[in-house]
C-alpha cells in the first residue's frame, strides 16, 4: 500500500513531470527576481499582507456586512451559498429566470469548487470556459492542475492534438497558431451568449469594489457583450479598504506570473452606468461558503488568507514531481495539502494524506505573498489526522522506537547495535513495517553515536575552548 | 435565491467562529507609499516612467496622430473605430490620410475593425497602465474587440502610483487597467499576444485633446 498521492505521482508520465517542473521552477526564480528588484523587503510587505488578511478575517462579520450593505447600495444582488450544491442552485436560479441557455466564463477557482460548469450541463445550459488553459481543460475533459496555469501539465503537441479532435483546425503546435484559433473560436461565443459568469479576486469592504484580474482580457469579454453578469466569490476574498489593493495587487501579480500587474485589472461596483452601451444592466454576487466559516475559528484558520496566486505550487517539491492532479481536489500543492482536507468536512479521511506528503522544507511560507505559515497547519492537520486514528499505510509504529528512546540504557545500546546496518542493504531489515517505510525513503549512512563520543571527550563543556581539529593542521 | 436563513445562517456561524478566538489581529498601519516600486520611477519625469514601464509591457506611447498613422499604415491596420468624441482631434486626421474610420460601434461588424481608438482616463507611470473608466470609454467592447487599441488622454491626465491611480477611482462604477496587449503564458509558458483583446495596446497623448474634468 502507498499513500494516494504517491501513486499518482509514480503514475504520472516523464514529459508531464518534465513540463510541470520546468514551468513552476521557471516562474519561482523570476518571482524572486521581481520583488528582490523591485522591492527593499519585499518579505515586510508580505507579513504587512498576511496581517491585514489576518484582521480582516478575524472580523469578518463586520467587514461582510459593510460589503454586502455597499454592494446593495449599488443595485448589485448579493446571495449567501452555505455550501457548493447551494451555489449552484442560485447561479441556474439566476439563468433559468433570465432565460439564459449559454454562458460564457472566465477562470474561477470558486466555479470549479462547486463543479458548476456539469451542475449546468445537467440542466441544459452549456458554459464555455474561456480562458485559454481552461479552455483546453474543458475540451479535453480534464481538470486544472494549477491554481493560475490550469494546463501546466501539457505540453503543445497535446493541446495541438485536442484542437485537431475538436474541429479547431489541423494539427500545428505552434502556440501562436493555437491562440489564434481559439481567439477565433471563442469570440463569437462571447457575441452569441446570453449571460457571463466570473470569479473575483478581492472584494474591498469599504467601496463595495469587486476587483477582477486577468491577463487574456477574457473576464472583460465575458461581461462586455452580456447583459447579466453573475460573479461567483469565496467570502474570505474581503479586504478592508481600497486602498489596501496596491498592496494586494502588487504582490499578487509578482507572486503569481512575476508580473508588475496583471494586465486586465478591473474595479465593478455594479451593473454599467447608463451612458455606457456595452455591460451587464443586471449584476448578481453569489457569496460561497462551503465550509470556509468552521475554518474560520480552527488553529487552521490562516489558510483562508490565500489570494490564488499559485507561488507555494511553483516552489515545492512535493507538487514538482507529483504534479497538481495528485491532489484530487481543485486545489493542489502546499496551499491545497491544508485547504483540501478542511474544506473535506466530514471526508477528511479522505485526504488526510495530503499534510503527510510534505518535507516541510518551509519554503511554501517564504514566498507567500499573505505569509501563511503552511507548514505550521501541515504540522496541525498531521495532528489532526492522528487524533482521528488515521495514519498513513506504511507508517511504522512508533512503540518499540518510544521505548527505546526514553531509556538511556537501551538507547546506548541501540546505538552500537545499529552501526551494524551500514553493512547490509537497507532493504533487509527484519521487520516488515520498516521494510515497507524504507521503500520509499533513503537512509544516510548510520553516523550514530558520534556526538556522544564527542561530548563524553570534551573537558567540562562551555567553559573550556574546543580542543583544537585534529584534521586542521595549519 | 438565497434564502433570508441562508444569510443569517452565515453571518451566525461567523459569529460563533470568531467568539472563540483567543485574540483577533489589530489592523496594522502602514505608510501608503510602502508598495510603491521606486526603482520603477527613478529617472526622468512621470510621462518617462509611464513610457519605460508601458514599453516593457509591450505597450506603446505616441505623442502625435501623425505617428499613429504611420504606424497604423505600416501595420496595414485600414479600418476601425473611432469615440465620436475623438473626431475631429484624431478620427478625420486619419480619414483624410486614407483610412476607414467609423464612428459608430456596430457588434455585428466587429470583425472589421483592426482599431479601436477610445478615450483613456489617465495613465499610471510606475505599473505603466492604461485607465479606462466607463464613464468615458465610448463602448467597453470598442477598446475590446479590435486588434489595435489606442487609448488617448491629454499629458496632464497621469497618476505616480497604483496607490494614487486607486485613489482616483472614486465612485466610478466599472475602471479597467490595461497593463499592455492581452497576453497569456498557458502553453509551455511561452509569450503569446492578444489573446482575446487587442494584440497592440497602444497609448495616444495629446495636448489637443480637451482634458476629462477630474473632480467629478
Amino acid at each position: 500500500m502507498t499513500e494516494p498521492i504517491d501513486a499518482f505521482a509514480a503514475a504520472q508520465s516523464i514529459s508531464r513531470r518534465d513540463a510541470v517542473v520546468h514551468s513552476a521552477a521557471l516562474t519561482t526564480e523570476q518571482r524572486s527576481h521581481i520583488l528582490r528588484r523591485d522591492y527593499e523587503d519585499p518579505d515586510a510587505l508580505r507579513r504587512l499582507a498576511g496581517r491585514i488578511k489576518q484582521h480582516t478575517l478575524d472580523h469578518l462579520d463586520h467587514y461582510l456586512e459593510q460589503a454586502v450593505s455597499t454592494l446593495e447600495k449599488n443595485g448589485v444582488h448579493v446571495h449567501f451559498a452555505p455550501t457548493a450544491e447551494a451555489a449552484c442552485r442560485i447561479v441556474l436560479g439566476i439563468l433559468q429566470k433570465a432565460g439564459a441557455r449559454s454562458v460564457v466564463k472566465s477562470k474561477s477557482m470558486v466555479s470549479e469548487e462547486i463543479h458548476l460548469n456539469d451542475y449546468l450541463a445537467r440542466h441544459g445550459i452549456t458554459s464555455l470556459e474561456t480562458d485559454l488553459g481552461e479552455f483546453i481543460v474543458q475540451i479535453d475533459g480534464d481538470t486544472p492542475s494549477h491554481i493560475v496555469r490550469p494546463i501546466i501539465h501539457k505540453r503543445r503537441d497535446e493541446v495541438a492534438r485536442s484542437f485537431e479532435a475538436h474541429g479547431l483546425g489541423a494539427y500545428d503546435d505552434d502556440p501562436e497558431t493555437i491562440t489564434r484559433r481559439a481567439r477565433r473560436h471563442l469570440r463569437r461565443h462571447y457575441l452569441a451568449s446570453d449571460a457571463g459568469i466570473t470569479g473575483a479576486n478581492f472584494l474591498s469592504a469599504e467601496s463595495g469594489r469587486l476587483v477582477i484580474v486577468t491577463n487574456e482580457g477574457n473576464a472583460r469579454f465575458c461581461m462586455a457583450p452580456n447583459r447579466l453578469h453573475i460573479a461567483l466569490l469565496g467570502l474570505e476574498k474581503i479586504v478592508p479598504r481600497d486602498r489596501d489593493l496596491s498592496l494586494f495587487l502588487n504582490l499578487l501579480a509578482r507572486s503569481a506570473t512575476a508580473q508588475q500587474l496583471t494586465v486586465y485589472t478591473q474595479f465593478i461596483r455594479g451593473p454599467r452606468a447608463p451612458s455606457q452601451p456595452s455591460g451587464p444592466d443586471t449584476m448578481h454576487l453569489v457569496l460561497l461558503d462551503n465550509g470556509r466559516t468552521e475554518i474560520l475559528g480552527t488553529s487552521c484558520r490562516e489558510i483562508l488568507r490565500c489570494i490564488r496566486c499559485g507561488a507555494c505550487q511553483n516552489v515545492c517539491p512535493v507538487y514538482r514531481q507529483a504534479s497538481g492532479h495528485a491532489y484530487r481536489t481543485v486545489y493542489g500543492g502546499p496551499v491545497g495539502a491544508v485547504l483540501s482536507p478542511l474544506l473535506a468536512g466530514p471526508e477528511f479521511s479522505a485526504y488526510a494524506d495530503l499534510p503527510r506528503a510534505s518535507t516541510l522544507c518551509g519554503a511554501c511560507q517564504e514566498v507567500c505573498p499573505v505569509d501563511i505559515p503552511i507548514p505550521e497547519l501541515l504540522l496541525r492537520l498531521r495532528a489532526k489526522g492522528k487524533g482521528a486514528g488515521i495514519i498513513g499505510p506504511d507508517a511504522p509504529p512508533m512503540q518499540a522506537f518510544g521505548a527505546v528512546a526514553t531509556s538511556p540504557g537501551l538507547w546506548r545500546l541501540g546505538l552500537k547495535v545499529s552501526k551494524t546496518m551500514n553493512l547490509f542493504p537497507a532493504k533487509w531489515v527484519p521487520w516488515k513495517p520498516l521494510q515497507q517505510w524504507l521503500r520509499l525513503r533513503t537512509l544516510p549512512r548510520w553516523e550514530g553515536g558520534v556526538f556522544r563520543a564527542w561530548m563524553r571527550n570534551r573537558q567540562n563543556g562551555s567553559r573550556r575552548r574546543p580542543s583544537p581539529d585534529p584534521d586542521n593542521k595549519s | 435565491m438565497t434564502r433570508p436563513s441562508d444569510r443569517d445562517g452565515i453571518f451566525q456561524a461567523i459569529r460563533r467562529a470568531l467568539a472563540n478566538l483567543p485574540e483577533r489581529t489589530p489592523l496594522p498601519d502602514y505608510d501608503e507609499a510602502l508598495p510603491i516600486a521606486w526603482n520603477r520611477l527613478s529617472e526622468g519625469d512621470l510621462w518617462q516612467a509611464f513610457a519605460r514601464n508601458f514599453q516593457a509591457v509591450h505597450g506603446r506611447l505616441l505623442h502625435s496622430v501623425d505617428a499613429l498613422k504611420v504606424f497604423l499604415r505600416e501595420g496595414g491596420y485600414r479600418e476601425g473605430y473611432c469615440d465620436p468624441a475623438l473626431r475631429g482631434v484624431v478620427g478625420e486626421p486619419l480619414v483624410a490620410a486614407g483610412l476607414t474610420v467609423h464612428f459608430e460601434y456596430r457588434r455585428e461588424d466587429c470583425e472589421r475593425y483592426a482599431f479601436g481608438i477610445t478615450r483613456a482616463t489617465a495613465a499610471v507611470a510606475e505599473t505603466g497602465s492604461l485607465v479606462l473608466d466607463d464613464e468615458h470609454t465610448a463602448d467597453r467592447l470598442a477598446a475590446l474587440s479590435p486588434w489595435v487599441h489606442v487609448g488617448v488622454l491629454h499629458p496632464t491626465e497621469i497618476h505616480r502610483s497604483v496607490g494614487e491611480a486607486l485613489a482616483a477611482l472614486g465612485d466610478s462604477v466599472n475602471t479597467i487597467w490595461c497593463t499592455g496587449p492581452s497576453k497569456t503564458a498557458d502553453i509551455e509558458g511561452i509569450l503569446i499576444k492578444g489573446v482575446h483583446g487587442p494584440g497592440e495596446e497602444i497609448c495616444l497623448s495629446l495636448e489637443a485633446v480637451p482634458a476629462l474634468d477630474s473632480r467629478r
